[in-house]
Parts: C-alpha cells; structure tokens; sequence
C-alpha cells in the first residue's frame, strides 16, 4: 500500500468517525413563547416548558411518570404529627453563576413565595406553611399550620423551585438555577438557546446545545419540521398532520396524556343550572366521542370526572353520564323545562374550545337547549367567566396536576357548593399515607361526578412529533415541561 | 418651499397628539387585567393586586396617559407589563426586521413595477402589455399568504434552498440575515408590485395622451426622450402615492407573512400584546405606526412638491 492509500484510508476513517458521531445540538419547537423566564412570578406554561428541571430545580422533581422524586433535597423525613417536614439537602451545588447552594437560598426561596407581595401564580401550594428554618447549611425545617400529606408533591412545581437572592433580579430576562443547563441567550420573538452545565452536582445532561424555537402558526410548525428547521415538537399544535408526520419515516409521534382535565364548566348558581336534573341532562346531551372525533381527530381519553386516567387512584366514571339525549329531554320535562331553554357558551381560543364548542352547541339544541356561541381572548375570558362569573357554560381544559380540591372553594368559577366534599379535602390535606389518600380521590371524584357539576369531556393528549434518532423526551405531561435532561441522538 | 414644509410638519404634529389620545383611550377601553392573565387561573386576589401595583396599574387613566405621553417625549416609552424589558429595546428589536423586510419587498416591488408598466404603458396592445396585465391581475388576486406557503412547500420543504421561516439575527452576518428575509420579501412583494405596475402603466398612459407630449413631439424630441423627460416625471405621482401608502402598511401589515415565516417582527409584537393584554406596548407600537405614517405621507407630500412645482406655489 502506498503512502497515498493509507492517507486516503486515515481520511475515510476520519470522515467516517465524524459522520458517525451523535448530533450533540437539538432545536425544540414550541407554539407559545414565554412571557419571562421566572416560574415563580407568572402562570405562563411556556415558562415551565423552557426553564422547568433544565435551568431551574426544587427540593423535590417530577419524574416523567408523574411521581415525585428527590432533586436539590437528598431527602426528607416528616414528624409523627406530620406538621414539620426536615429537608437534607444536597452539598457541593452551585448556581450557575458560581455562588453556593445552601438552606438560606431554601428560605429565601420559599418565604419569597409565600410573602405577603408575592406575585406567585400558585401561591396556595405554600398556604399551609407557617415557617421555613435553616438549621445548618444543608438541613431545612418547614414546618406547616396543618398536617399535608402533599407538601412535596406541591415543592415539586415548577412555582417551587429554589432561586437564589444574588441573581433573582435578573431571572425574568437571564435566569440563573442550579440545573444541567445554563441559560444563554434569549432572541425575543424568536428562540431561547441553553447550554450544558459543565458543573452540574448530578448525571451531566448529553447535549451540549438547545435550542427552544417560537412559531405559533400551525401551518409554519408543520412546515418547520419537514424542512429540518426543528427537530421536535413536544406538543404539537396540529393534531391533523399526524397521520401523515407518523407514516414519514424520519420523524416519530409520540402519543402522551396530560393532566389537562377538558371540561363544560357549568355556572352551578345560574338558574336553571342550580338544579341538578338540569346539569345531568347537559350531561347525558353530550356525545364526548363526536367531540373527541371532530374536535381533537381523535386525540384524547374519555372522562366521567375530574380527575386523570393514567393516575393510580382513578376511577373510571364515565358510566354516570352516557350519551343518552332521550333521557336528557325526559330529565329537562322533570325539571319543568321541556321546551327547553337558552344561554351562553363562552369560548377561549384554544381549538379544543372553539371546535368543541360548536359541537356541544349542536348536541344540546339536540335536547333543546340553545346556546348562544361567543368567543373571548385568553384576558377577557379571565375577566368574564374566571373572575366576574357571568356565563352559563364554558369549555376550558384544567392543566394544572391534582386540582380536584378546586371543587372544595365555592368561590371558584363554577361556583360548586358541598360541604361533603369540602370535608374531603380538608381530610384529604391532614392525610399522608398513600391507600387511605386513595380512597378519599376516589370517594371525591365519584361524588362530583354524581352531582355532574360540570360536563366532563376527555383528558387532553399530548401530541408529540420529533425526529425518529432523538430519545428521552418525556412521553407525558405530567407537569408542563420539555426536561432535556436524558435526551440524546441515537447513532 | 418652506413655507409648505412648515405648515406640512405643523399639522403632523397636530395629528400626532390626537391620535395619541385616541389610541389611549381606545385601547384603555378594552375588557382584561394584564396582571390576571399573567397569573392564570390559580392566582389568590391578593397576588393580583401585589402585580398590578407593581406594573404601576393601580394609578388613574389621566395620571397614565400623562405619564405615557411625558415618557415618549422624552424617548422614554415605559416596560413592558409582560416581558418587563423596555418597550424601546422591543421596538428597537422588531424594527430590526420589520424596516429591512419592508424596504426588501419594496425594492423587489418597485423594480418589477417600473420596468413591467413603462414597457406595457409604450407597447400598448401589444403581446408584453397583454402578459404584464395577465400576470398582475393574477398577482393582485392571489393572497399573499397562499403565495407564501407555496414558497416555503417549493423553496424550503422540497428544495431545502432556505428555511422555512425564523430569523438568525443581524450578528449571523448580512448574508443570513438577507437569506431569511428573502421569501418573505417575495410573498410580500408580489401582490404590491402587481398593483404598483397597472397604476403606473395607467397613470403613463394618461400622460401620454396629454397636449404636451404631442408639442414635444411636434418639436422634434424622440418618442424616448418625450418618454423619459416630460412623460414619467408627470406620471410619477399617483404612484407615489401607491409607494407611501405600501411602505405604511409593509411596516405592520405584514404580520400574516410574518406568522408563516415565523419572523419576530413588529406586526407579531402587536397581536401577541394585544392578546396578553401588555397595553402599554400597543400604545407605543401604534404611536409609533401613526408617526410612521404620518412621516411617510410627509415625506411623499415632499415629493410631490419636487416633482410637481405647481404644488409648492402656496397663497
């Protein structure tokens, strides 16, 4: 073999070698872009979706099954009263601008949360919290009012996470936490890009580079993905391109749930909705698989309840309210309405709503209840129906993981009323051992399903499309998040 | 000359502080809290109050407008409620792509425009003036959205010539940063160019016809030079006109274009705020599109007078 051969062979191997090697570097499309980039001032979902288990960590996590998992806190015991949690935290972590994590930065975190003027958006999560202590360095003491089986259930939101006093000034433009990735710059309008910790205290994430693109047209999402502009889309905003992204042999869709509960809320005080028969007919009007079909292409799971399927304590109620329009009509004629009635339905913008919405309205004129459609922005739709209460029916999907105790505040938008079910939840609270927290879920998702306080429709799918060589994207939902942490390009 | 600028700038600044009033007022009227939409559906009322008071929303709509109208005089336009960087470096950023996209697609538009209505203006009937007619009817019924995405399926899916939308920033260079305007400027251009076209062929026609063309004529000036020294320059108005009027809406208007090539741009900044209820950055970005307007149109009033002398004779 010549000199020239064994060049020629040395430069194939090295192409070769080169060819071979796992892309390092992912571009992850997102329908919203985030307002700011502080989880602990702001309801914005896109927030969590960029920053939540990358950037930003808690004492405890969410695991992609949904069950919580030790994060900055190593570990945790909780007295015999259950009122005073001890926190270990883990030693030889830092923020990503080099200052030390310690319990002050716990304190400083959680009494930030809970301040008078916080601006927390989940500020109830820390309600039961009556003080926070660092006893040294790496021990925490909070101690509650009341016993909560769920306090690290609630640390582990993405509204939890530990944030330190140097650098939280900056966190709305330039976060620093104490996560596998290092925030480094933010295009508005456009992308936000993170890069890898080379100083992370856990496992090293395996990317070097990520990138969160914003395009908020459907259309251009599609067109994004066929040109290589994006590598994945975790939640997809298209559900009618799927058949066609899962037969394309580069890409790979993923089929998740999420803790998004898709409801016809129904005004429970406004007559004639204040009678049950009433509530139950609306029930028994609705065809939840034509408005799965029609307004989600099929995506979603059926439910009978608030509650969501893929947990341990679900029950599956669906049973209680079958598309039985007959029977709806008999029970509007035994609620002195057989001619039926009218009212409105207010809509936000997302499409399971205004879809469904035009759905529902045809079934329920059906059953002859006329509904007049109108459609709100996101601000107005919080002024009118969340806060001001001036609706008669509504659809929104309830994102936020185990709100069933939302049913136990007669303040709240459906303005529901049992005092049997708020016992339960206040029982639910003072309860810590798994079984018996079971048993009460179950006992409440039966009774509003039975009182049918609201129409309860599917639990939204997570529709996820990515390139077929990337793994470890999480396949559910269930908080609001895209950790990259185990995420990798297959050879 | 000056005397009609004067009086030209005095009435704009007029219509400025009108127009800020109105705006303010407007948009002051519109149902929802930016402070609960930022909150969502969990916030306790106290959590809101604690924002509002800390956006500065807990002062009267007087004290407001005030406050807004002092700040931008002195170049100050406020935070933004939601992102809570200043609304300046926002527009500053959108301008970055809106100016250059609609001085791109104006620059295409004008230089299809020219050409193709002088050549169908001078070969009247002819086959190039019945084509330059075909073309812009077409291009003036097809939306440019449509035409977009057919770029973006043809250039960017099926060529992989560009990308399907986004934009790199100016600090990737000149050339990527033109490269991502490119089909944009092209689905923006169409339409305009078509219109711009058939008014200047119509408005060179007109003039054509005109006593003065046939003395320079009778007096022995080539169809050519007729052509280019008395015929286009008296053309030249209504398309002007067309121009101010295009450049105007380029600036925000091309917001569906914007969303289908996902630009960051100023048109996206207004929906999105308006959506998030962030007033204070609908306000500026308005004002700041009035003044766009009523400087352009100025600016084309200008023109006018250059091109037209009659125009600058004031009594």
């Amino acid at each position: 073999m010549s000199t020239a051969n064994h060049l020629l062979a040395a430069a194939l191997v090295l192409a070769c070698s080169s060819a071979s090697a796992a892309r390092t570097d992912i571009t992850i499309g997102m329908q919203l872009e985030p307002p700011n980039l502080d989880p602990t001032g702001a309801a914005a979902a896109a927030i969590d979706e960029v920053v939540y288990a990358n950037i930003f960590e808690g004492l405890t996590r969410f695991l992609p099954d949904g069950s919580v998992a030790p994060a900055l806190a190593s570990s945790w015991e909780v007295s015999e009263d259950g009122l005073q949690y001890s926190f270990t935290l883990r030693t030889g972590v830092s923020f990503h601008d080099g200052t030390g994590f310690d319990a002050d930065d716990v304190v400083f975190s959680l009494d930030r949360a809970r301040a008078e003027d916080s601006t927390n958006a989940q500020k109830g999560l820390f309600a039961g919290i009556d003080s926070v202590e660092a006893t040294d360095p790496a021990t925490v003491v909070v101690t509650l009012s009341q016993a909560n089986g769920a306090l690290p259930f609630n640390l582990a939101w993405g509204d939890a996470v530990i944030v330190a006093p140097e650098s939280i000034e900056q966190a709305k433009t330039a976060p620093v936490g104490t996560g596998p990735f290092v925030f480094s710059k933010w295009v508005q309008g456009d992308q936000v890009e993170i890069v890898r910790n080379p100083d992370y205290w856990g496992e090293p994430a395996q990317l070097e580079k990520a990138t969160f693109k914003f395009i908020s047209e459907p259309t251009a999402a599609f067109a994004a993905l066929m040109a290589g502009d994006v590598d994945a889309f975790p939640v997809y905003p298209a559900p009618e391109n799927l058949p066609q992204l899962d037969a394309d042999p580069r890409f790979s869709v993923v089929l998740g749930s999420t803790e998004g509960e898709t409801i016809l809320s129904i005004n429970n005080k406004l007559a004639p909705f204040d009678n049950k028969l009433v509530r139950q007919a609306v029930a028994h009007a609705i065809d939840r698989s034509a408005i799965i079909d029609g307004a989600m292409f099929g995506y979603g799971t059926p439910i009978g309840s608030h509650f969501a399927p893929h947990h341990p304590a679900y029950l599956d109620l669906t049973g209680n309210s079958p598309y039985d329009p007959e029977r709806a009509r008999a029970l509007l004629a035994e609620a002195g309405l057989a001619d039926g009635f009218e009212t409105t339905l207010k809509l936000p913008p997302p499409s399971y709503a205004r879809r469904g919405g035009e759905i529902i309205a045809a079934q329920l004129r059906e059953v002859g209840i006329k509904v007049e459609i109108s459609n709100l922005e996101w601000a107005q739709w919080l002024e009118q129906v969340f806060r001001g209460k001036d609706y008669g029916l509504t659809i929104v999907s309830h994102t936020e993981p185990m709100d069933i105790g939302i049913y136990a505040n007669p303040e709240y938008y459906f303005q529901y009323d049992n005092a049997e079910l708020q016992q339960l939840m206040v029982d639910l609270e003072a309860t810590a051992e798994d079984d018996a927290r079971s048993e009460i879920l179950q006992q409440a998702q039966t009774i509003i399903s039975e009182d049918y306080v609201n129409g309860y429709l599917f639990q939204l799918a997570k529709t996820g499309v990515a390139n077929a060589k990337i793994s470890g994207l999480w396949e559910n939902a269930p908080t609001q998040a895209n950790d990259l942490t185990k995420v990798f390009w297959q050879d | 000359m000056l005397r009609y600028a004067v009086r030209r700038l005095l009435s704009l600044s007029l219509t400025l502080l009108v127009a800020s009033l109105v705006i303010f007022v407007a948009i002051e009227i519109v149902p929802g809290d930016p402070a609960a939409y930022m909150l969502g559906m969990n916030a306790a009322p106290d959590t809101v109050a604690a924002l509002r008071a800390e956006l500065g929303l807990d002062v009267g709509p007087v004290q407001r407008y005030l406050n807004w109208l002092g700040g931008m005089l002195s170049g100050d336009f406020g935070t933004s409620y939601t992102y809570r960087t200043p609304v300046v470096d926002m527009i500053g950023d959108r301008l970055m792509i809106s100016l250059p996209l609609a001085l791109y697609a104006l620059t295409l538009s004008t230089l299809i425009a020219f050409p193709a209505g002088i050549i169908a203006a001078t070969r009247r009937g002819s086959a190039a003036d019945v084509s330059v007619m075909g073309v812009t009817q077409l291009g003036v019924a097809i939306p440019n959205f449509w035409f977009a995405m057919l770029l973006v399926l043809v250039f960017a899916i099926n060529l992989r010539w560009f990308s399907a939308g986004g934009f790199p920033g100016w600090d990737q260079g000149l050339l990527a940063g033109i490269k991502a305007l490119t089909l944009p400027a092209i689905a923006l251009a169409l339409p305009q160019a078509s219109i711009l076209a058939r008014v200047m062929r119509s408005s060179l026609l007109d003039t054509l016809d005109e006593d003065f063309i046939r003395t320079a004529r009778a007096k022995g000036l080539s169809t050519r030079q007729t052509l280019w020294r008395h015929a286009l320059r008296n053309a030249l108005i209504p398309v002007l006109t067309i121009i101010g009027l295009q450049f105007s809406f380029l600036l925000a208007g091309a917001i569906i274009i914007e969303n289908v090539f996902f630009l960051p741009g100023l048109g996206r900044l207004v929906f999105q705020s308006i959506s998030q209820r962030d007033l204070i950055v609908v306000e500026s970005v308005v004002m700041l599109l009035v003044f766009a307007v009523v400087v352009v149109t100025f600016l084309v009033d200008l023109a006018y007078a250059a091109v037209d002398p009659r125009l600058r004779r004031t009594n």
